[in-house]
């Protein structure tokens, strides 16, 4: 059994035609992770117990004739900021380090109820804050394409744990690119829904207004498969919307002659490496050739996108994670005299640089005297983003640009420059900041053989086409 | 605006963190950095541009209904309990760094 060929649809139809089971997939993910994940540092915790029970249940039900549900016995990895109930979750954070939530996630337990056997917690940035996996608490992620380099962040775990046939499918949340950025740097499909389409409850809050659930594949249909199982309305999460949803694997077979795709200059500006402008040149090319129209279109306040997304991001942190405060779930520093002291040692020893210069950042943006110079200031800007979307979507039916300036970096490159970590992210913010989904998918590799994104942005809800373009892409590829 | 060491002790203080003072002098040179760069939004006018503080009141939305009304699937009964059950005691206390049975347990906050 290749474990790199399997997919959704092959995984449930051996299990359902009794040519495998759902245990033996499980016990030989545990195996490639016990032989793989030494180096690449995909998992922070394994749920064996859990996993094998759910993958007996599935095969009980095969034995017995009955219908698999759609993502029977599949293998599946979930970053660790996704509450799992009896089930460690981090957050990639020593604040969260013991931490055993009461309940799942909804996006978690959707996929679970689909049939999907959870392995364990992928590791990530702490709180997700991060490009590069190096904001672990725990350990930086490795790119398994490239030991040297990064797995791109912040889901770089989950990223790594497919690429690395380490899982069939994960999930992952993105916030300012962490799971199109990964997804890229890692080779893999990697999508983020339209704000809203998919629940947060149980998702640890980074930036609430711009945090989403979504998954990494190994191909654009079971990115479909996925984003069907876990989409719609979820009472439990106010901020889930009340839309219809298509069945979007149907969707996918859809012809995509005739849609009218943009190219914006803004994305293929300085900065950007040579061979991924390459790649993605003639991954346009091969969209033209399968007869898609190429539209020029412009989103001239795209170099305002990391400046907005980084005042917002932050302060929406800053309120977020004024919730660690040591009493009743996070670490707690010891031997503290005072609430005060107890409140800053330990949020000073529990959380790492990054989330403390975040924490700093957002907290200056809101303070009086700063708020209408800067919070306010990103939050018109963030209008003018997203008008930019929507004159552009008047035009065409998706946009096609690189996921990434470049291909992975080498781990320690930009770990001392914040800003030069935060300029990774500089095509993906902008669909995070006006809510619109996108894809990214492989296109190529660059002359070191590193893998290459092509990123799909939709209009508001209408991830359908995005996955579309993107099958028609990766089946012509 | 330049960030001094005084306004990162003065954030440092509202955010309810200490910082070492290496922290705190790394702090100064990574958020002058940052800010100097977020400092090209001036730029741009937008004296006549409405603030968005998110997406979802505007994308996704019944258009036929009004303010709030818009939101009226995401409302729920005011009753006990109304999603879920609560969580019992002893299980909103287990992950606690401190707690006796009943409740959390803290460094006390008023000195008698």
């Amino acid at each position: 059994m290749q474990l790199s060929q399997l997919t959704i649809n092959s995984v449930r139809s051996s299990i359902q035609e009794r040519n495998t089971t759902a245990f033996a997939l499980a016990e030989s993910h545990y195996s490639q992770i016990e032989k793989e994940d030494g180096q690449v540092g995909a998992f922070l915790t394994l749920c064996k117990e859990r996993a094998l029970e759910h993958a007996d249940r599935i095969d009980r039900m095969a034995a017995e004739g009955k219908p698999l549900p759609p993502l029977a016995g599949v293998p599946v990895a979930i970053k660790d900021v996704m509450s799992t109930r009896g089930v460690r979750t981090t957050a990639g954070s020593k604040s969260l380090e013991h931490f055993i939530p009461p309940y799942d996630c909804t996006a978690v337990a959707r996929m679970e109820a689909a049939g999907a056997v959870v392995l364990g917690k992928t590791n990530c940035d702490e709180f997700a804050m991060g490009s590069s996996n190096e904001n672990s608490a725990f350990k930086p992620v490795r790119n398994p394409r490239d030991l040297t380099r990064v797995p791109g962040g912040s889901s770089g775990g989950s990223a790594a744990a497919v690429a690395a046939n380490m899982a069939v499918v994960a999930l992952g949340s993105d916030t300012g690119g962490s799971i199109r950025q990964p997804a890229s740097f890692c080779g893999v499909v990697g999508l983020m829904p339209t704000y809203g389409r998919v629940s947060r409850y149980g998702l640890i809050a980074f930036a609430s207004s711009l945090d989403h659930v979504g998954p990494l594949t190994r191909t654009v249909k079971d990115a479909a498969i996925v984003l069907h199982t876990i989409v719609g309305r979820d009472p439990m999460d106010s901020t889930s919307a009340d839309v219809p949803v298509p069945d979007y694997v149907a969707e996918l077979e859809k012809p995509v002659r005739g849609l009218k795709l943009g190219i914006a200059k803004e994305y293929f500006g300085d900065g950007l490496d040579d061979d991924v402008r390459n790649s993605v040149e003639s991954a346009i090319d091969q969209l033209k050739s399968l007869g898609c129209e190429i539209v020029p279109v412009s989103l001239p306040h795209t170099p305002y996108a990391i400046p907005t997304y980084y005042l917002i991001a932050t302060a929406e942190a800053s309120s977020n994670l004024a919730r660690y405060d040591g009493v009743r779930y996070s670490y707690r520093a010891p031997g503290v005299k005072s609430l005060s002291e107890m409140y800053r040692r330990s949020r000073d020893e529990g959380f790492g640089a990054e989330v403390k210069r975040r924490i700093m950042l957002g907290t200056y943006a809101l303070s009086a005297g700063y708020y209408d110079a800067y919070y306010l200031k990103a939050q018109k800007v963030r209008t003018l983003l997203t008008r930019d979307f929507q004159e552009a979507f008047s035009k065409v039916d998706a946009i096609v640009t690189p996921t990434s300036p470049t291909a992975a970096f080498r781990l320690g490159e930009k770990s001392d420059d914040p800003l030069a970590m935060y300029l990774a992210d500089i095509y993906t913010v902008t669909a995070d900041l006006a809510g619109i989904p996108g894809i990214s998918i492989p296109c190529g590799e660059t002359k070191d053989k590193l893998p290459i994104g092509l990123q799909i942005l939709g209009k508001h809800f209408d991830e359908a086409t995005i996955l579309r373009v993107a099958n028609a892409f990766e089946r012509a590829a | 605006m330049q960030v001094t060491e005084k306004d990162v002790a003065y954030v440092a203080d509202l955010a309810n963190l200490e910082l070492s003072v290496e922290e705190r002098s790394r702090m100064v040179r990574d958020l002058n950095s940052i800010l100097g760069y977020i400092d090209r939004l001036n730029e741009l006018d937008t004296s006549n541009v409405e603030p968005m503080a998110q997406v979802s009141d505007r994308y996704g939305v019944d258009e036929s209904r009004q303010g709030s009304e818009r939101f009226s699937y995401a409302t729920r009964e005011d009753v006990v309990e109304g999603l879920r059950k609560s969580l019992p005691q002893e299980v909103a206390l287990a992950n606690a760094p401190d707690a006796d049975g009943t409740f959390f347990r803290v460094p006390k906050v008023i000195e008698r």
